[in-house]
């Protein structure tokens, strides 16, 4: 039982660093530095950089910096600037929404109007990262891939920010901005709208997000197995299969009748990923807006028991 | 016989850990072994049980049938077949089946002399199982602790057994695990999509290399963690999941009884701002 596992890096080798690929990247935005991190190298690459900055890379970490601070500024507010009482309260405190008598308007900065000021620029920071993911996959002459599965990410925080409250006319149905109490917020959302348990759409995607795992640990554990083979080189055993492919894609055959193909797994992998936000988005948008309670809808619907 | 076009060389004897050559061989394309006899009666006889169970139920509505555990009152003994017994047995099947299964995942990697990771990382799934059905029912004294086997009951165990103890998202063990599901479920969106984005690059280009994903996530983040790391990243993170979710219902009712929201107490109760008025907790 004397056998390596490929756990982490034994034995780091350094050269130059690399300084990435030209194509039609416009170098200037790139930072021309790059170091090294012992630590990272045990787990993975061990270079740090170069960056490339760019102008929807520096608009969306600004907003963000301000999303931020604007979040951060109130918390200190709420503390009466007692850095004691700031350090105590954090997770208790709360960038709340407006309350549900200004509807859609924008009330004062104090009342909820910093909250949509700091959506506003979250919003901004977000989608400008979507389009610098976009950018510079394009600029490599890279399928759109990872772009797309952010956007089924933003389509969820779309959701809970924007859309649904919307719909339902209040901003106080967004999400607060606080740790504890956005989970006071998830927590009151399924007793108020009757057990999101009972939500199909909650339902699948909880089993996109396990199955992601389930997935992701499949998948890792079958690359890593066979990394003595040279199976971590995915893209040359897509186009040039060798014996790591043909190993990892038997051992899932003999173990349970059915293997993916090593380009094939990550489209398993991309689905089941996307899947999770795009269901939970579904799910959180008929929320109010269709069903008001889903132990009910479930028992219209013959999935809950009429006399419990 | 489904073989695939590179498959008759694999097809060697050997590797096994139980019953030398006996059940070493193959049904289509299943490899059997002595393990997968086991997997097999156990699954089977566990899902006759299930069905058995069911037509002494009250429904066949596939979402609501449900084998449940002995009541709380009866304790860790054995209870009669239709008041718990059942899934008892059910239990003791699944957790056959599950461990026999990883012993042939073990098998086939000898047999193809690939590292273990499968079968360890499987493992950690198996330990989850068995903290929910039977390691924390022992630890609180009764097989009822456990959750019952059916689509929507478990869904009912599992609110239930939360607002047991208050809103479980305070339960800051939970708070890690549901943490490592979402940057699990992040991380494979990003490594699938990035090895989509290189080998399709669109039509008429030319397929990407490694070094395009390299490049590509040093251009976004400044770090790239490679073709190797990722995998490491991926299996750490989906077993932390997985173990964290276990501990986390571990610790409610066996080390932690109250409402989760007052473990955190422990913080506002430290002596450097106990006292400080002002702010939430003042």
């Amino acid at each position: 039982m004397a056998e390596y596992l490929n756990i982490f890096t034994q034995f780091q080798v350094a050269a130059a660093p690399e300084m990435g690929l030209i194509e039609d990247v416009e170098v200037g935005n790139r930072t021309t530095t790059a170091t090294y991190s012992k630590l990272a190298g045990w787990f993975g690459n061990a270079q740090l950089g170069p960056i490339y900055l760019g102008t929807f890379g520096v608009v969306s970490l600004a907003c963000g910096a301000v999303w931020f601070m604007i979040i951060g500024g109130w918390f200190w507010h709420l503390a009466g600037y007692n850095p004691a009482v700031f350090v105590r309260d954090l997770f208790w405190m709360a960038l709340e929404p407006p309350s549900a008598e200004w509807g859609l308007r924008i009330p004062p900065m104090d009342q909820g109007g910093l909250f949509l000021v700091a959506g506003f620029f979250f919003l901004i920071s977000l989608w400008s990262w979507w389009i610098r993911t976009y950018l510079r996959a394009e600029a490599l002459g890279m399928g759109k891939h990872v772009s797309w599965a952010f956007a089924a990410a933003l389509w969820l925080v779309m959701v809970l920010g924007l859309i649904r409250p919307v719909l339902m006319g209040h901003w106080s149905e967004a999400v607060p901005y606080g740790i504890f109490p956005h989970l006071d917020w998830t927590n009151l959302f399924s007793l108020t709208y009757g057990n999101l348990f009972y939500n199909p759409f909650h339902a699948l995607s909880i089993a996109f997000l396990y199955g992601s795992a389930l997935l992701f640990a499949m998948h890792g554990a079958t690359i890593l197995s066979v990394t003595r083979l040279g199976g971590d080189r995915e893209l040359e055993q897509i186009i040039d299969r060798g014996t790591a492919s043909e190993r990892a894609a038997l051992f899932w055959r003999w173990t349970m009748g059915f293997n993916a193909t090593m380009e094939g797994i990550h489209r398993w992998a991309w689905w089941f990923a996307v899947l999770v936000p795009i269901c939970g988005g579904i799910g959180i948008l008929l929320t109010g807006t269709v069903v008001d309670n889903w132990y009910v809808w479930a028992q219209d619907h013959g999935y809950a028991p009429l006399n419990p | 016989m489904a073989l695939l076009s590179f498959e008759r060389k694999y097809r060697v004897p050997g590797g096994t850990l139980i019953g030398g050559n006996l059940f070493d061989f193959w049904v289509g394309p299943f490899y059997v072994g002595f393990f997968g006899v086991t997997t097999f009666f156990f699954a089977a006889l566990g899902t006759m049980l299930i069905f058995y169970g069911a037509a002494m139920g009250p429904t066949w509505n596939p979402w609501l049938i449900s084998i449940n555990p002995p009541s709380v009152s009866s304790g860790l003994a054995a209870a009669p077949l239709l008041h718990g017994g059942l899934w008892q047995i059910i239990t003791f099947c699944a957790l056959s089946s599950f461990i026999s299964w990883a012993l042939r995942e073990v098998e086939i990697c000898r047999k193809l002399g690939i590292g273990l990771h499968v079968p360890i990382a499987f493992g950690v799934a198996i330990f989850a199982y068995a903290t929910l059905t039977v390691i924390r029912p022992i630890l609180m004294g009764a097989w009822g602790y456990s959750f019952p086997y059916g689509i929507f009951s478990h869904l009912d165990w599992v609110s239930n057994t939360g607002y047991t103890y208050g809103n479980f998202h305070y339960n800051p063990v939970h708070m890690l695990a549901v943490s490592f599901f979402f940057t699990t479920t992040f991380a494979l969106s990003l490594h699938g999509g990035l090895i989509l984005s290189a080998a399709n690059p669109g039509k008429g280009k030319v397929m990407k290399t490694p070094d395009h994903e390299d490049t590509f996530f040093r251009d976004l983040i400044g770090y790239s963690v490679g073709t190797l790391g990722i995998h490491r990243l991926g299996l750490l993170l989906a077993l932390n999941a997985g173990f964290w979710s276990a501990i986390c219902i571990m610790i409610s009712g066996t080390i932690w009884f109250d409402q989760w929201v007052d473990w955190w107490n422990w913080w506002l109760h430290l002596p450097i701002f106990a006292n400080v008025h002002g702010g939430i907790n003042g």
